[in-house]
């Protein structure tokens, strides 16, 4: 008898450790899922999975202190804080023409290396098609599958997101683009009182940008480059407030235009460099990197991004040190 | 030398709440680099708050471990056991150590803040993506080596307490 217990409990603790390391957190779709998705079958070693493509900048945010009654974050109350950030496009191809890519991205490290620290990733649609991860995933198989109309047909709540995209306009320079937040998030005052919130990078240029070589893979890079050169690429950061009627748990129904809106300070970009230079290769844009005085909304989607990007980190960091390491043997 | 039949209270009760924490800490682990589930960040925060929290206790553990006398393996256990006996507690404490540590670098590595109890605790590495890599591939190469280990020990505990009967397991239980 004790010898058929010892063969079930022994039985059960292998199989909850097989279950915790294989199964566990898996279903439905998990982050490895997604990221193996994004990388596709030519894998670009070192890159990021998504957004492959891009520079670093860094700068200051001159904070208006407009926001302040409404959250306690210190990048919220009146002052200059340093920033490192990058600026992209969508794909997981280091190499992409930057013409021909459907997204363009401003991500923000604010207070880099303080407990302070606000990282957000912005792009230019403001709103998502679908608005839970597995509905998520979908589309992008959709996407390889080249099935997206039916995938659209199927889903009616990506209207608002088919709205954008048929009225968008990509413009000639990254420095003329509206970032949005796309996820909402709570903002927290000393009081304990919360306000959810969306916000947006509004360009401050009349500048339209001229490109020189619409063939050049790098056209936009370069443009934004040589109008560094001539002065400092200004954004308005706005914060929209939610109202009553809105769904801060739902990324794909745009908020009114009537809701009160608040400019929280400038995006003053200083400089640019390479990504395989800048401090900004390092840093993963994890909109969940949030200071005291910012809270997560309930948005399926923005939790899922925080895992999905995690996973992308941990391998591009695993193939940069390999690269390392061996790179070090062969010298 | 007299050696004692049971190890000292105060190791008794740190194993037991230890087993309980790195338990949830591994399985915790283990699910939320996987999930996309909306209580993955919860979990993620518990599961750094409970990982300093594991960091302390193991120098508790490794300083009573120091000065306590703890029970010999008895002479009915075959010298290769004794040995693999020696080497999975050693296994332990080195895992328990490696654990919580790249834990903590990987954070510094990534650039992230950590905080206990909204106490912002220091970061120890620059902002590197390769020290990342380091630190992450250890943290997670270790849990699984973590696992296994406790496999093996509950499998042998229990062929101790329900075959053996030869007063192993009680000397981690006995009051």
């Amino acid at each position: 008898m004790r010898y058929v217990i010892f063969a079930a409990a022994a039985g059960a603790v292998v199989a909850a450790a097989i279950y915790a390391v294989s199964f566990s957190g898996r279903a439905p779709v998990s982050a490895q899922d997604f990221v193996n998705l994004q990388q596709g079958s030519r894998l670009q070693a070192g890159f990021r999975r998504a957004h492959a493509k891009g520079f670093c900048i860094s700068g200051e945010f001159q904070s208006s202190g407009a926001l302040a009654a409404y959250s306690s974050a210190q990048v919220l109350q009146s002052g200059s804080y340093p920033f490192i950030g990058r600026i992209s496009i969508a794909g997981n191809n280091p190499s992409a023409p930057d013409l021909k890519a459907p997204v363009r991205s401003l991500a923000l490290t604010i207070l880099p290396d303080s407990p302070q620290q606000w990282r957000t990733a912005m792009n230019t649609p403001p709103v998502l098609a679908v608005a839970t991860p597995e509905k998520f995933y979908q589309q992008l198989l959709a996407i390889q599958n080249s099935t997206v109309p039916e995938f659209f047909a199927a889903h009616p709540e990506a209207q608002n997101f088919i709205n954008w995209r048929n009225s968008y306009q990509p413009s000639q320079s990254f420095a003329t683009e509206r970032y949005h937040s796309i996820n909402a998030f709570y903002l927290i005052n000393a009081q304990g009182q919360q306000q959810a919130v969306r916000w947006a990078a509004l360009p401050l240029t009349d500048d339209v940008g001229q490109i020189t070589d619409a063939e050049a893979t790098d056209a936009l890079q370069q443009e934004f480059l040589s109008r560094l050169q001539q002065g400092p690429v200004r954004f308005d950061l706005q914060f929209t407030l939610a109202t009553a009627n809105d769904n801060p748990a739902d990324a794909t129904i745009p908020w009114p235009d009537t809701n009160p809106q608040l400019i929280a300070g400038t995006i003053v970009i200083e400089q640019a460099s390479l990504q395989d230079a800048g401090a900004c290769n390092a840093i993963n844009f994890d909109p969940l990197v949030l200071p005291a005085g910012f809270a997560p909304s309930d948005d399926p989607i923005l939790r899922a991004r925080a895992a999905a990007y995690a996973e992308s980190h941990r391998r591009r960091a695993r193939e940069v040190l390999m690269q390392q390491v061996t790179g070090g043997a062969n010298e | 030398m007299n050696k004692p039949a049971v190890y000292p209270l105060a190791m008794r009760v740190m194993h037991w709440l230890m087993a309980a924490l790195v338990l949830s800490l591994v399985f915790a682990g283990l699910t939320m680099v996987k999930s996309l589930g909306p209580w993955q960040q919860q979990l993620l925060a518990w599961h750094k708050a409970m990982g300093l929290l594991a960091m302390l206790a193991i120098l508790v553990r490794l300083y009573l471990r120091l000065r306590s006398d703890t029970p010999k393996l008895p002479d009915s256990v075959p010298k290769m056991q004794q040995i693999a006996a020696k080497l999975t507690q050693l296994g332990f404490y080195i895992l328990l150590v490696v654990m919580p540590l790249s834990g903590y670098l990987m954070q510094n590595a990534a650039g992230r803040p950590l905080e206990l109890f909204g106490l912002p605790l220091p970061s120890l590495l620059n902002t590197d993506l390769a020290l990342y890599g380091l630190f992450r591939e250890i943290h997670g190469w270790a849990a699984l080596l973590l696992v296994l280990l406790i496999v093996v020990h509950i499998i042998a505990a229990l062929y101790h307490g329900l075959i053996k009967r030869d007063g192993v397991f009680s000397s981690m239980l006995r009051r």
